[in-house]
């Protein structure tokens, strides 16, 4: 391992330890136990009860990774835009529009099984897509900042889905109608596996997501020069690159990726749309899951799964009288932690050198 | 023409917000540091000013919201403080960083809230801030309708932070001193002056306008503080200081313009020609708005050339 290699390793670990630090120490200065926290952390994690009175239960596990696979890929398509110098904070909203676009081929498009899933993910890819293109057009042609822009897009996304939703007829004005059995991700297999989690085949679109940003980015002349646009857009331009197409293209990949997001929780998790009162988090998640795998494919694959811990053992947490908003602080201050990487690997330059001085 | 009068103050409502915390953005960005966070900063004022609000009401209603929104400022200046030591000292990316401060302040006040009222949100207060006529001068013809009867004192707070800002930013020589650590820092510390001081100035006052700005829009336009309270409106200052290019007068402007698309949804019903337009349209305006009103002024917008670069004083 290069000094590098290292320091990409062991920056994020401070981060993530500094930051179960910090939501500890507010758990104890509210008057609550820091312990209580731990044990909802472990149990989520390994299904096994740790407060003394025992039992296994699987479905733990199977809820931990059912939430780690939106994140994962909201996290993948905030890595993408990353690396091509991009800040794609509208995750949130392409996810929203491709979950509209896979309740629409789930409703209206008539298909046999697996194709007919297959169908929905393609259609939630191009809606995604379409819907993230806007903040990279505006990007290249206008230089608007995608940050302001991106935003925007996520609460014109919000209404906009919702007011679709609804157009597909629904009884309670909070859900569309069930999707015929055909376009399910929902799998009795992995549910049984799991004693009754949500588990789905949506881990498959999410292993097959993970492989392709890492080719894709790794290994194509297309992702090479998508990095180049990222570490300098001069030089990419100076070496006959078409920077602004670049832009817009990545801003589009990045999309279908959080669409896929939206595909995932719909066809798996509900088998149903629904019509949502405010944010649900994916995208702001989506960032703390690439920030801290360094926004490569095995490293978001990992921090997609700490993240997704993190959510599922609200509930827990909750009934250990910790208000659940305490794993939004600790991702907060990982962020924060991570953003102050150059920060970090000053102070650690600074410690080692003492040390080898010492020596 | 009767609606157009009925419209003014509610769109001075929604205004005031928006021209104050993108006051406390011009700022920051005008000493080089871009702040995303306003949006959270918010957030953060405005559950501080809903929460004093809640327990001072009892002792005294009237100064109840004066006090809410006075610790709701103190509270952002707090708040702004991470994102000043992560990106002055710790050279943080600043979007990035701000991006932290916005998720930060969703979960701390909710956390907060379920601490102290044992809910997802504060206990609703049963005033919050009153509208006001001024005396004498809510005599005029039609312009004292408009902007001196039933309407918050918060639009003239609102107004006297732009003329406040304005002297401060380019009548002064701390004034001098922001706008030059904005533009070329590298040039300003070789003149000898702290660029990180100046930067660490910026960035506080941006905390304590935009927690003035969450306080005034929460015990305005809601109830309570939820987590939905603030929803995006800092986003929109941000957009309108892009708009009123980092001018104090041109936020005025920028500010007004999203008031008003504000306004016009909650009048929509009443217009025949709207209407006919589902609900969630007028929901969705003021962003689209927004967008549009990015692209129009791009290329005339010229900001200060330094906002979101790492100060690294060896560079030259």
């Amino acid at each position: 391992m290069t000094r590098k290699q290292r320091t990409q390793l062991i920056v994020p670990l401070i981060a993530v330890l500094l930051g179960f630090i910090v939501g500890g120490v507010i758990i104890v200065l509210t008057g609550k136990s820091p312990w209580g926290m731990l044990l909802a952390l472990a149990r989520t994690l390994t299904g096994f009860d740790f407060s003394g009175r025992g039992g296994f239960n699987p479905r733990y596990v199977g809820e931990f990774i059912l939430q780690a696979l939106p994140i994962t890929l909201t996290g993948l398509a905030v890595a993408f835009a990353f690396r091509t110098g991009l800040f794609n904070i509208g995750a949130e909203g392409q996810l929203m529009v491709g979950s509209l676009s896979a309740v629409a081929v789930a409703l209206l498009v008539p298909a046999p099984p697996v194709i007919h899933p297959i169908l929905c993910l393609l259609a939630a890819m191009a809606g995604g897509a379409l819907w993230a293109a806007v903040p990279g057009l505006l990007k290249a042609r206008f230089n608007v900042h995608e940050v302001v822009v991106s935003i925007m897009m996520n609460y014109t996304a919000l209404y906009f889905v919702n007011w679709s939703l609804l157009q597909f007829g629904s009884t309670d004005r909070v859900k569309t109608p069930d999707f015929p059995p055909s376009a399910t991700l929902k799998s009795e297999f992995l549910t049984n596996l799991t004693n009754g989690s949500r588990l789905n085949w949506g881990i498959i679109v999410v292993a097959l997501a993970v492989v392709v940003f890492w080719f894709v980015i790794e290994k194509t002349t297309f992702g090479y020069r998508l990095r180049a646009v990222g570490f300098n857009k001069e030089a990419a331009r100076y070496a006959g690159m078409r920077v602004e197409r670049n832009i817009v293209l990545s801003m589009m990949i990045s999309g279908a990726f959080a669409a896929l997001g939206g595909a995932v929780i719909t066809l798996g998790t509900f088998n149903f749309g629904r019509v949502l009162p405010s944010f649900e988090g994916y995208g702001m998640d989506g960032i703390a899951v690439a920030l801290v795998g360094g926004n490569a494919a095995v490293g978001v694959f990992l921090s997609g799964l700490l993240f997704g811990m993190l959510k599922a053992a609200q509930p827990l947490m909750q009934s250990q009288g910790i208000p659940k908003d305490i794993s939004s602080i600790i991702q907060a201050s990982i962020v924060l932690f991570v953003a102050m990487r150059l920060g970090i690997e000053a102070l650690l330059d600074l410690t080692v050198g003492k040390r080898r001085a010492v020596k | 023409m009767k609606m157009f009068l009925d419209m003014v103050p509610i769109a001075l409502m929604f205004s005031a917000p928006i021209i104050i915390a993108a006051l406390g953005g011009l700022f920051s960005e005008r000493s080089g540091v871009v702040n995303v966070a306003l949006e959270g900063i918010m957030m953060v004022g405005g559950f501080f000013a809903a929460t004093v609000t809640v327990f001072m009401e009892g002792v005294n209603p009237a100064l109840a919201p004066w006090m809410g929104m006075a610790v709701g400022l103190l509270a952002g200046i707090l708040f702004s403080i991470l994102h000043a030591i992560a990106s002055v000292n710790l050279k943080a990316d600043q979007v990035v960083s701000g991006t932290a401060l916005n998720i930060l302040a969703g979960g701390l006040t909710v956390y907060l809230a379920q601490i102290i009222f044992n809910q997802q949100r504060t206990r609703a207060f049963s005033r919050g801030l009153s509208t006001i006529n001024v005396p004498g001068l809510q005599n005029i013809p039609l312009l004292g309708k408009i902007l001196f009867q039933n309407i918050y004192p918060t639009f003239y707070v609102a107004l006297i932070l732009i003329l406040l800002t304005w002297f401060l930013v380019y009548k002064t020589r701390l004034g001098l001193r922001l706008r030059s650590c904005g533009e070329n820092p590298q040039a300003a510390a070789s003149m000898g002056i702290d660029v990180y001081k100046i930067r660490y100035f910026g960035v506080l006052m941006s905390g304590a306008f935009a927690g003035l700005a969450g306080g005034v829009m929460v015990l305005t336009q809601d109830i309570q503080y939820t987590i939905t309270s603030i929803h995006g409106t800092g986003f929109i200052a941000l957009g309108s200081l892009i708009f009123g290019k980092w001018n104090p007068w041109g936020v005025l402007g920028a500010g007004l313009f999203f008031g008003f698309s504000q306004a016009i949804s909650l009048y929509a019903k009443d217009i025949p020609f709207l209407a006919s337009f589902p609900q969630e349209f007028f929901y969705l305006l003021p962003y689209v708005l927004t967008i549009l009103a990015l692209i129009l002024f791009s290329n005339r917008s010229v900001g200060p050339k330094a906002a979101g670069e790492i100060y690294d004083p060896g560079k030259r």
